[in-house]
């Protein structure tokens, strides 16, 4: 279902057009069709006002967890696509870490059909790279691909067995798509629970060294380079990582890599500091100031392609166990775009434009699918962002059916203002 | 009137406390000695309060030392562990924290495998909570009974030096003792091979090294961590033998220390592993009066916290 409208006087941000500057922006029919100043439109198009609001191609969050099927009750298709519209998301790509896993077309067929009932922002089905996700047999690239994955990855869990690998990089060079590697050399991560550093020392805890990250991503690169397959690293975490993938860029290898928010604003001292509160959990765990210092680097200096949430959804309940008996993961559908924001943009890191690439133009490419851009032709998929908008973040608003965030009561400038999907407003707070 | 040194309710880790604290309980325990000496070894000081012991993890010594405290302060007590507790592994702490509460315990002593259990449901209970042992995060009663037999065997602990060697990475008695020995002005040095030495160990707040001989040179105080021999499987160190031979205390190696160095040992000892039997045995070793402390210690947290959470007047903090 596609929708027509006029969206005028906001600021128009759209690197892939060089373009930051007053605009009208102009979708008929769920395409944008036209962009400049005082446009002329049909009479009866309906108009968004988007003054004082910056107008920017539709965010799109490459790695989220929707849970449906098998765990509706930590979350759903159309609760998190409800989550993914509120924080300003266009569209969302969904680990197969479901129950059944998605590792049959029947399944990103289900997903899809659930997307589209709902209604919110698109979904993405990513499919599984191994059946069961058991690091055994390969999924079926192709139906998955023609059914409407976009991507495969076994999130979660990852690719661990050399071989299949190395088969998956090379299969998937039929099919263009990208195969997204949660990095993690499971012996090397054991038992822990999160980084291994000073203070995980000093609380007992047992740690996740960096190099369990590093060194399944040296291995994969290795692989990368002998089969010339696309690689992108998911929720990178390490400074050490960020270099083997800087190098692997260099010799011209086609490989990408995403952080998530958390990554870029919080350490392990912010666990120590929370008393091991589990809404500060996840895989990879949150590192040392030196890695989120050189993250932040990699984001400033173009090393870094993408930033996605991880959004991973945990009932109440669950989280309501110890930090170690508590599952890894948090929310981040309806936070992202205003701790970047906020910290981010507002901090002087990165501009605005910069932003953009990392959260629409940037996952679109890898992805393979449309929007991140405001083009002529280019799908009418906007997102709308109020730099003023003063937010303090309340896990009790969420759309999303979780609530577990390390941010509750942070206060941040700046959010999304509307939401736009096919020229159709689908969140407008 | 100046406030009373003593005002906790709980008792969950070292880090907490200040150095008057620690020297409060310590000069509060000296009084709980002498129970053990008199023919009938109680005193009715806890009479009509209830103590919960929790034991999620398996514990022998520290669970007995306590209900034997418990016992002689005249507390009724009730015991949990894993194995005969419906409190199982799944249940949320808020649940655990609602059904303590509803038997109405004034306190309740907690071991738990996982770092800051006790820490958690003392947040969300009101009754007193002591931490046994909450992984290899904090042991307090430990450090508190190793400072009190150091200071009653050595007159002080201010300016001693005192090694710890073992299995740094792993044990929550390093921790404890680093925290409780540091505060009352001790120059602690750890040791262990390198495989049992965690990631930045100098942030445990003590000097580190890597040689058992270096560590015990000139020492006041040798504290031997006991091998866990599980740890074997998991290759942080190649064989008993092996350790021994590197890291084991030895009468000759002793030597290093200081004349009238004390050695003490958490236990249960493994005997030819990181002690040998005539270290143990010998004239050194304060390791049974460790345990004959430990339970004057216990008394004195069981009966200063009591009075914090239920005094006369009957308020809770």
């Amino acid at each position: 279902m596609s929708g027509s409208l006029v969206i005028r006087g906001g600021r128009v941000v759209d690197p892939t057009q060089g373009l930051d500057g007053p605009a009208d922006v102009l979708i008929e029919d769920g395409r944008v069709t036209a962009r400049g100043p005082g446009l002329a439109a049909p009479g009866n198009m309906p108009e968004l006002d988007a003054g004082g609001l910056v107008v920017v191609p539709g965010l799109i969050d490459m790695h989220v967890h929707l849970r449906e099927p098998g765990q509706e009750y930590k979350e759903t298709i159309e609760t998190g696509a409800r989550a993914a519209a509120a924080g300003g998301f266009v569209a969302v790509a969904c680990m197969p870490n479901t129950d059944p896993v998605n590792d049959d077309p029947s399944l990103t067929e289900f997903m899809l059909k659930q997307a589209e009932r709902a209604g919110w922002a698109r979904v993405y089905p990513i499919s599984a790279v191994s059946r069961g996700l058991l690091g055994r047999e390969l999924t079926e690239f192709g139906a998955q691909r023609r059914a409407g994955a976009v991507a495969i990855s076994d999130d979660g869990r990852p690719v661990w067995s050399a071989a299949l690998m190395r088969q998956a990089l090379r299969y998937a060079r039929h099919f263009d798509l990208p195969l997204i590697q949660h990095a993690e050399e499971l012996e090397l991560s054991g038992d822990g629970v999160m980084h291994e550093g000073r203070f995980s020392t000093r609380l007992g805890v047992e740690g996740i060294p960096g190099a369990a990250d590093d060194v399944m991503v040296s291995r994969d690169l290795l692989l990368v380079a002998d089969t010339g397959g696309r690689y992108h690293l998911a929720h990178m975490s390490t400074a050490r990582s960020l270099d083997l993938i800087r190098a692997a860029k260099a010799d011209g290898h086609r490989v990408t890599c995403e952080v998530s928010a958390h990554h870029l604003l919080l350490t392990d001292e912010d666990v120590f500091d929370s008393g091991l509160d589990p809404d500060f959990k996840m895989h990879p765990p949150l590192r040392s100031a030196a890695d989120r210092d050189a993250l932040v680097e990699g984001l400033a200096d173009g090393s870094i392609d993408a930033i996605a949430s991880d959004h991973a959804p945990h009932h109440p309940d669950e989280k309501e166990l110890d930090f170690v008996a508590s599952p890894n993961g948090i929310v981040g559908l309806e936070t992202t775009l205003s701790l970047c924001l906020d910290r981010l943009v507002g901090r002087g890191v990165i501009d605005l434009a910069r932003l953009v690439e990392l959260l629409s133009t940037a996952p679109a490419r890898i992805l393979g699918v449309t929007g991140g851009s405001l083009a002529p032709g280019s799908p009418g998929n906007v997102t709308l962002i109020d730099l003023e908008r003063e937010v303090e973040v309340d896990p009790a608003t969420f759309r999303s059916r979780s609530r577990n965030t390390p941010f509750a009561g942070w206060k941040l400038r700046g959010g999304p203002a509307g939401t736009i999907v096919g020229g159709r407003v689908i969140d407008l707070p | 009137m100046s406030e009373p040194v003593w005002q906790r309710g709980d008792l969950l880790g070292v880090a907490e406390l200040s150095r008057a604290e620690i020297l409060h309980l310590l000069d509060t325990a000296e009084s709980f000695v002498e129970v053990a000496a008199r023919p009938i070894k109680k005193v009715p000081t806890l009479r009509g309060k209830t103590v919960i012991n929790l034991f999620f993890e398996p514990s022998t010594r520290t669970s007995s030392s306590f209900e034997i405290a418990e016992k002689r302060l005249s507390a009724d007590n009730i015991n949990f562990s894993t194995s005969s507790s419906s409190l199982s592994k799944g249940e949320t702490l808020l649940d655990t924290a609602r059904n303590l509460e509803a038997m109405a315990p004034d306190l309740v002593v907690i071991r738990h495998a996982h770092p800051r259990v006790p820490h958690a449901l003392a947040e969300r209970l009101a009754s007193g909570v002591i931490n046994a042992g909450d992984g290899a995060h904090e042991h307090p009663t430990q450090a508190l009974l190793d400072a009190f037999t150091i200071r009653r065997r050595k007159g002080r602990v201010e300016g001693l030096k005192v090694a710890i060697v073992g299995d740094i990475a792993h044990s929550r008695v390093v921790r404890s003792n680093v925290l409780c020995l540091t505060k009352l002005g001790a120059d602690v040095t750890v040791a262990g091979p390198r495989p049992m030495m965690p990631e930045e160990p100098e942030s445990l707040g003590a000097r580190v090294v890597y040689s058992l001989d270096e560590a015990i040179e000139g020492a006041d105080v040798v504290m031997m961590l006991r091998v866990q021999l599980e740890r074997q499987a998991r290759a942080a160190f190649p064989s008993e033998r092996e350790y021994f031979e590197f890291f084991g205390l030895t009468a000759e190696r002793l030597h290093r220390a200081n004349d009238g160095a004390i050695v003490m040992h958490p236990g249960p000892i493994n005997r030819g592993i990181e002690i040998a039997s005539d270290v143990a045995d010998g004239p050194w070793s304060v390791i049974l009066e460790q345990v004959a402390n430990g339970v004057a210690v216990r008394m004195a947290v069981l009966y200063l916290l009591a009075g914090t959470k239920s005094g006369e007047d009957g308020a809770t903090p």
